[in-house]
């Protein structure tokens, strides 16, 4: 048994291992000044970024009413936001090319409207948010869920108002599970790379997020590859430090009660 | 602080309870109203009734002449505009708010549009008042049971509530902080002269905090009235248990446990 996960150990720790030291400092620098990432980092930061800030946006209120609501079909819907984890990002990126590309079912539409958004910036978030958006709504449902229903009920017996009750009370408790569910969004936003490829393209400086650009490097210099994987992986290790250390000051602002 | 206090809340509730229907009809008027029963025979489920918090097949609320809900005239008042001190067993104090803090968000849900540093200062006079302005600073983990049940009260009140529901106010204390907040309790009960319903599964709290007492069973009320009387005819086994009274005639002689939720927080 120890022997097995060792092993298991090794295998997951040796890529990282390789990637770090195969071929040395020099040549990574090199890969860094490549003409790719700069662009590619600048595409990568800014709409995951977006991404983030449209999903906390608009997934807090539909969270709040989902983990409150007593209808039904909310379990469903509930259900149906987690979609997008568990079904390969290729699907997706078919899926939002198929709603809202430009022969799509809301295509015809949107073009009407001026508006094309398949093979641009715009979907490159689009098929972010589609991919990233269920890790912060199960964090946010789950949150909001667990809130202390007397809590509630006395808040609203003190005469609050639901947006009272929703920005004074229920925000700040539920706010640390929050920041962890956009930390993890912001996470898959970056990496982002099945649905962005099928539905925003692979365009230098338009549509070529970092992991694009990997994929793009691998055919020119693995090197070049290697040097834009390994920023991806300093962002990942930097988030999960801020979690960690997010989360013990969490717990420390939460000891239990004295009685 | 307002207008002339309201003398009578009058209950008439009926709503399916999973396994029963509750079927409650109460009169509060200035002698505080025990609530006592079995597990799930609806206590609390009153409580929620009387808050709004509880869907209603059929009933009547009001306090006075305010009526909160009629089904027939279809009036259903929120909870937020009930004017009702809820006091929770744990006694729902917001953690991440100190106490001033706590009372000051019951005054910033009221009609006046004081400033917050005037809210704060109200607050800290309503903390004196209650004899808690050495903790105003301290969040609820800090506190003991008894400055939380204090608090509690204390942020209740700023709210100008109409009427006091006490939901098992000494069930999550120890045995010496019991006494405290029971003598705290019984005094502020009686100089606020609200109608006050108080769920408990402790006689002392119904001898200490209540003139009269509704018994439920089931969801219905098998016999309301001075506790004396209750004492002296209980009418269900339940009901002799809880008084060490003899058993009512006809009763179950094997019932099972009184009651397991008395020491649930032990």
């Amino acid at each position: 048994m120890v022997g097995l996960g060792g092993i298991l150990l090794l295998f997951l720790v040796l890529p990282f291992v390789a990637l770090l030291l195969d071929g040395g400092p020099d040549s990574i620098l090199r890969g860094l000044g490549c003409a790719l990432t700069w662009p590619a980092l600048r595409l990568s930061l800014g709409t995951s970024l977006i991404s983030v800030a449209l999903v906390v946006l608009g997934g807090t209120p539909l969270a709040w009413w989902l983990a409150r609501s007593r209808w039904r079909s909310a379990r469903w819907l509930e259900i149906l936001l987690q979609l997008p984890v568990v079904i390969p990002p290729a699907v997706g990126g078919i899926a939002l090319l198929l709603a809202f590309g430009r022969r799509g079912l809301f295509g015809e539409t949107l073009e009407r409207l001026g508006w094309t958004p398949a093979f641009s910036s715009v979907a490159v978030v689009m098929a972010q948010i589609f991919v990233s958006a269920p890790f912060y709504m199960q964090a946010a449902v789950q949150a909001f869920g667990r809130l202390d229903r007397n809590l509630l009920a006395v808040g609203r017996s003190l005469g609050a108002s639901p947006p009272r009750l929703f920005f004074q009370v229920a925000l700040p408790l539920a706010r640390p599970w929050l920041i962890g569910g956009a930390a993890m969004t912001w996470a898959r936003a970056l990496g982002e790379f099945g649905a962005t490829l099928m539905f925003a393209g692979n365009m230098t400086g338009k549509t070529q997020t970092l992991p694009l650009a990997i994929y793009t490097a691998l055919e020119l210099d693995i090197h070049t590859a290697q040097a834009l994987s390994l920023l991806l992986v300093a962002f990942a290790f930097a988030l999960l430090l801020f979690l960690r250390r997010f989360n013990r000051t969490v717990e420390i602002g939460r000891r239990p009660a004295a009685s | 602080m307002t207008a002339a206090p309201v003398r009578r809340l009058s209950v008439a509730v009926e709503a399916a309870l999973g396994p029963f229907l509750l079927q409650a009809t109460l009169e509060v008027g200035t002698e505080p109203l025990a609530l006592v029963g079995p597990n799930g025979s609806g206590k609390t489920s009153v409580l929620l009734a009387i808050l709004g918090l509880l869907k209603l097949e059929r009933g009547r609320i009001a306090l006075g002449d305010e009526i909160l809900f009629d089904r027939d005239r279809t009036i259903d008042r929120p909870t937020e505009e009930r004017h009702l001190a809820y006091l929770p067993q744990d006694f729902g104090l917001f953690p991440h708010l100190t106490a001033a803090q706590n009372v000051a968000f019951a005054l910033a849900c009221g009609p006046d549009l004081a400033s917050r540093k005037q809210r704060r200062s109200q607050a800290m006079a309503w903390l004196d008042r209650f004899g808690l302005g050495s903790v105003a600073n301290r969040n609820p983990s800090q506190l003991s049971g008894g400055e939380r049940q204090r608090i509690a009260l204390a942020r209740a009140m700023a709210s100008s509530p109409k009427a006091l529901l006490l939901d098992e106010p000494t069930a999550s204390l120890d045995v010496e902080a019991r006494l405290e907040v029971r003598a705290f309790l019984a005094e502020s009960i009686r100089s606020l002269g609200l109608p006050t319903v108080l769920v408990t599964h402790d006689v002392m709290d119904v001898e200490a905090l209540a003139g009269r007492v509704a018994v439920l069973e089931k969801g219905r009320v098998a016999a309301c009235g001075p506790l004396g009387d209750i004492r002296k005819t209980p009418p269900t086994l339940f009901a002799s248990r809880l008084f060490s009274s003899p058993a009512p005639v006809g009763a179950d002689a094997n019932p099972g446990p009184l009651n397991d939720g008395q020491f649930r927080h032990n």
